[in-house]
């Protein structure tokens, strides 16, 4: 697989390693009443679509940056990269 | 019909005539007591152990594609009871137990073969975790010996053992584990299972729940609706897909694990070897090809294929362990998806929605389950209770805090 890295171009995926549902990005709020419960699911619960896949890529063996990778989990087709500072804002 | 060595002596001196399909090909009735859904390993031994030990008898199995298409005749066959936490390991003896009186029970040739499985060490640090292992399985009543590393040379003499970055210091040994013919393990639960006159009924997907006041009543399929009292999810990979019809979330990931095989070699490997370390380990078919595989890919992925990155990095295991490898060719490859679940355990538990229970988690290890985990999924579809090997493995694990995290890795799929 190759991923289209916002700053550096196609890169192999080899470089990078995998984190996980991009849905991490989105901490829930610790004050929230049930905090305790959304914390569970945030931290153990997934989507786990066939098909389209929000996911987080770090790119270790690289420029250390964190990418959003919209790909499809039934082909690999990587659809969009954005850079994961980028979408957090 | 019985099959024995008569049978056979009968058959060859009628030109084979007589054999017959090992399994009917029923067409769906309206409505069971209890709907398997998933032709699998699993979902085939617990339609067994349902019909022949808690005597469910009106049962179907419903399987997408056929019967063997999916993990249980991916994997690479090996069978073992070496687990560590007291919420995994009693589970996997009693697997291993039911593994060794399979055949009888089955009357069908699973060629399971106790050839043994090494684990092999390179640190000082790993085989104190070895030992510990070990111990943890001689309490459990499973067998487990610490090998040094002559007594490795004495099994294995071609491996690399000087090699400089992961010497063999010696491996943690079980002897009674080893390998078992996979498909003959879905044929031979499915044949047993007919018998005992439970439909299995292939070409037939699952594609929704029917669920009235929070109770399930039966399955939107391919080939029509099929009402059921109970119904049993063991779809593997295909878990979070199918069970998100009944609108529940899983702690699972989907990831590709693959396998390979080499050409045909005459005996060289008597057991099966692991190396951890190098992401690494095989073993010989009867057939002679080398059997062989390594890490997942690590990525969620629905494709039953991997990519290039991992297929190097097994073969650099495979030279970095034992160089003339190096000289056989790689015959073929091939990927099946996983279950990878949070702490890297499975789950044999019920749902939030009455009558719908669920069976899945298993990772890269649930072959060697199958037996376990089919007898304690038909325990708790009968009863309603957990199995109390399985007792630890529920789905509410997580918020409890009781994971059952073997390697301690935390809430991450692909480390497990
Ligand atoms: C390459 C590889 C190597 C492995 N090596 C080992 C090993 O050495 N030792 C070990 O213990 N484990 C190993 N495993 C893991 C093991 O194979 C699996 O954990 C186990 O087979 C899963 O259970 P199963 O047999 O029931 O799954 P499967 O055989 O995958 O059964 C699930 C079935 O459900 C069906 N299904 C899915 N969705 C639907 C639907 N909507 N409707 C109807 N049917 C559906 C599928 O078609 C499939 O047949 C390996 C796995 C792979 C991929």
């Amino acid at each position: 697989m190759l991923i289209n890295h916002p700053l550096l171009g196609p890169r192999d995926a080899q470089e990078f390693v995998y984190k996980g549902d991009a849905s991490l990005l989105r901490r829930p709020d610790s004050n929230a009443e049930d905090a305790l419960e959304r914390f569970t699911d945030y931290a153990y619960l997934r989507d786990n679509p066939a098909g389209e896949h929000r996911e987080l890529w770090y790119h270790e063996q690289g420029d250390r940056s964190w990418l959003v990778v919209t790909r499809n989990t039934l082909t690999h087709e990587v659809l969009d990269v954005q850079l994961a500072s980028e979408v957090g804002r | 019909m019985d099959y024995s060595i008569f049978r056979v002596i009968k058959e060859a001196l009628n030109n084979h005539k007589g054999w017959g399909p090992a399994w009917r090909n029923p067409t769906p009735k309206p409505h069971y007591d209890i709907v398997i859904v998933g032709g699998g390993g699993h979902g085939l031994a617990t339609a067994f152990y349902l019909a022949s030990r808690y005597g469910v008898r009106n049962i179907a199995v419903l399987e997408k594609g056929w019967l063997g298409g999916g993990n249980v005749g991916r994997n690479t066959t090996i069978v073992r009871s070496n687990y560590m936490l007291p919420g995994n390991e009693p589970f996997y003896e009693l697997s291993m137990k039911l593994w060794e009186g399979l055949e009888q029970e089955l009357n069908y040739n699973a060629m399971v073969s106790q050839r043994g499985v090494l684990n092999l060490c390179h640190s000082d640090a790993q085989r104190d975790a070895f030992r510990r292992r070990g111990n943890a399985m001689l309490l459990q009543g499973a067998d487990a010996e610490l090998l040094d590393a002559e007594d490795v040379r004495k099994l294995y003499p071609y491996l690399n053992f000087d090699d400089a970055r992961f010497p063999i210091l010696g491996g943690l040994l079980q002897r009674r584990g080893g390998t078992v013919r996979h498909d003959a393990v879905a044929w031979g639960y499915a044949r047993a299972a007919d018998q005992l006159g439970v439909d299995i009924i292939q070409n037939c997907e699952v594609l929704d729940f029917r669920i009235e006041n929070g109770q399930v009543s039966g399955l939107e399929t391919s080939r029509g609706f099929i009402g059921a009292n109970k119904v049993g999810t063991a779809v593997a990979g295909s878990s979070s897909r199918l069970l998100s019809k009944a609108g529940i979330r899983l702690p699972i990931e989907s990831h590709v694990l693959q396998a390979f095989v080499s050409e045909g070699l005459k005996p060289v490997i008597p057991g099966v070897i692991t190396f951890g370390a190098g992401h690494f380990y095989l073993s010989q078919s009867d057939k002679g090809g080398l059997v062989f595989g390594g890490d997942i890919d690590g990525y969620n992925t629905y494709a039953q294929r991997g990519n290039m990155p991992v297929v190097e990095d097994v073969c650099e295991g495979a030279m970095g362990l034992m160089p003339m490898l190096g000289r056989a060719r790689m015959l073929r490859g091939w990927g099946g998806i996983m279950d990878m679940s949070m702490d890297g355990s499975p789950f044999i538990d019920r749902t939030d929605i009455k009558g719908l229970f669920f069976n899945g988690g298993w990772c890269y290890g649930g072959f060697k389950a199958t037996p376990a985990s089919g007898l304690c999924f038909a325990h708790l579809l009968a009863t309603g209770t957990s199995h109390e090997v399985a007792a630890q493995m529920r789905l509410d694990r997580f918020a409890r805090g009781a994971m059952i995290d073997e390697k301690g890795q935390g809430a991450q799929p692909n480390l497990h």
